[in-house]
């Protein structure tokens, strides 16, 4: 075969043959590595928190971190239950998500479905532009600017509370849920839409009743990143939703959510190795384990309720 | 003859069509017969479609679009296309069906259903009747009826095809518009289409796009040849197959180009 190729082609043909397939290795090679790259790094954090975790729960028992109502790591009198921390992040994540998933979906909709071209291509980008604001910068426009404002509506609304900072974190999400699920509405196919309107249907019952449901495992997507981002935020809560840890389901109080513990303590000067500093892996792991959850649960709704059109 | 005694049911007057500034129908004047078949044949581009979709007042959907002349319906002689017309009211009273099979992502009933739930019914009882009259009428019910509540998507795309034409049947439509409705299909799916549109005019008006000659021959009581946004020639189908009256359909029947 490659004798008879040789006699076809000659011996130059065969030669840059064989660089052809060295380059096309070369760059196999390459682009596996880029892949590993995330993976290594995934289970390298993974192994770090679980390493460190380990040595946490050595001193302080699991039952203990699951079920004590108290969360005072640097006290004498120490006590680790992160149900407190827990309940500050899924108070401020609740508020949060209320204000972005109706709001990015209806944004979404809008876009997507009722916008004429050149305001769509005009709004996305400004949209866009909401999720590139610093958090610190959202941080202190909830504590300066929001806060103040419901305190006039709320004239006992403490200073730090879950409520603006979730307000706030809200409105950060909104571009991560509407552009997400705008991407996923514009990709349901016109002939899905043609076929609504020729039955009679208005754009508003083409909208909600033909391309939402063909779109939903987008949109599903769409939420569980709105989810994420809000159990992960951390400089807005750090910021506005006060630290000091207060096991809460009220948003009008001030709160510590588990991401703004581990600021605090990562700021402080607490020595290497104490239970108090064993205390962030602890807590970044359950933090870690709930983002998991949440992913895990939105792939089986994706799977669950995924439209082939 | 028997064009004479037959009812218009939808009549184009001077129909012209714009994309933008591209003219695609160039004056067009034809009567649609009541309870006939008519089948709208050509080359690719030459406007056919574009036509088919003004009687649903498919190109509001776009901007851009402009139409000139009216269109006729019949009994109450309403312009479909007049300006105070609303094209929702329009596409109440015209169903369609397009080239690929489009079921909506909900299950077998639902999809047949939704024409019923558009307009706002509301009887539980009103909507499952219908839903397996327009079924049965697409000669669909014996092949589902035991899997109404599975996802459209499960069916062929024979199967799909005649769920869209039950989804259009449900809401009694005057006129059915047919886009190149087996284009997508197999022979034996086709064959089970055509052979529904031949029951289906006992009761519905039926306008029909086709790639397919032989199809227009089969499933057709009267055929349009249409070229580059004209009607070229309009007449009973036995009669324009066999003896064209112009050149240019003859040339184009007979396989000579298109």
């Amino acid at each position: 075969m490659a004798k008879a190729t040789a006699a076809l082609h000659g011996t130059a043909y065969l030669a840059s043959r064989r660089a052809r397939h060295i380059r096309e290795r070369l760059i196999e090679v390459l682009l596996f590595f880029a892949a590993l790259i995330s993976v290594v790094t995934t289970v390298a954090i993974v192994y770090v928190l679980v390493k460190e975790s380990v040595v946490f729960f050595e001193q302080v028992p699991l039952r203990d971190f699951l079920t004590d109502r108290q969360w005072t790591p640097l006290f004498d009198d120490a006590h680790f239950g992160i149900v407190v921390l827990l309940s500050g992040t899924l108070t401020s994540s609740f508020v949060a998500l209320a204000v972005a998933i109706p709001l990015g979906t209806i944004i979404a909709i809008y876009l997507s479905e009722f916008a004429p071209y050149r305001l769509r291509e005009m709004v996305k980008p400004v949209l866009e532009m909401l999720g590139g604001v610093p958090t610190i910068v959202y941080g202190y426009f909830a504590l300066l600017f929001v806060t103040p404002l419901l305190q006039k509506v709320m004239p006992g609304l403490p200073g730090f509370n879950l409520l603006s900072a979730g307000l706030v974190m809200g409105i950060m999400i909104i571009p991560y849920v509407s552009s997400i699920s705008e991407d996923a509405m514009r990709a349901v196919p016109m002939a899905l839409r043609e076929g609504s309107y020729a039955m009679g249907a208005t754009r508003f019952q083409t909208a909600t009743r033909v391309v939402v449901p063909a779109a939903f495992s987008g949109i599903a997507s769409a939420y569980i990143l709105g989810i994420s981002r809000a159990v992960g935020e951390t400089m807005i809560l750090a910021v506005a939703g006060g630290m000091q840890p207060n096991l809460t389901f009220n948003p009008l109080e001030p709160a510590a959510t588990i991401t703004a513990y581990i600021v605090q303590v990562a700021l402080g000067d607490l020595p290497h190795g104490s239970v108090g500093y064993q205390t962030i892996f602890a807590a970044g792991l359950t933090l870690m384990l709930f983002t998991l959850a949440c992913n895990l649960a939105g792939h089986v709704l994706r799977k669950r309720f995924r439209e082939a059109y | 003859m028997m064009e004479q005694l037959l009812a218009t049911k939808a009549e184009a007057r001077s129909l012209s069509f714009y994309y933008g500034d591209f003219q695609a129908l160039k004056g067009i004047s034809m009567p649609v017969h009541e309870r006939q078949v008519t089948a709208l044949i050509g080359p690719s581009g030459c406007g056919k479609s574009t036509f088919l979709r003004c009687f649903n007042r498919m190109h509001d959907l776009y901007p851009g679009n402009r139409y000139d002349g009216q269109i006729i319906l019949q009994p109450d002689n309403t312009d479909l296309l007049a300006r105070s017309i609303d094209p929702i009211d329009v596409r109440m009273r015209i169903g369609m069906v397009f080239q690929k099979p489009n079921p909506f992502p909900k299950t077998v009933f639902e999809n047949v259903a939704y024409g019923l739930r558009v307009r706002g019914e509301r009887s539980r009882r009103a909507v499952e009747e219908k839903v397996e009259q327009a079924l049965h009428d697409a000669a669909l019910w014996d092949e589902v009826k035991e899997r109404l509540h599975q996802p459209a998507y499960n069916l062929s795309g024979g199967q799909q095809q005649r769920l869209c034409i039950a989804r259009a049947l449900a809401t009694d439509p005057e006129l059915l518009l047919f886009d190149e409705p087996t284009s997508a299909l197999d022979p034996i799916a086709t064959a089970s289409i055509e052979e529904l549109m031949h029951d289906l005019k006992k009761r519905v008006t039926i306008l029909i796009v086709t790639h397919n000659m032989q199809q227009a021959a089969r499933v057709s009581d009267f055929t349009a040849y249409m070229y580059l946004g004209e009607l070229v020639e309009f007449g009973v189908t036995d009669e324009l197959f066999i003896k064209p009256q112009k050149k240019q359909t003859e040339d184009y029947i007979t396989g000579r180009f298109g």
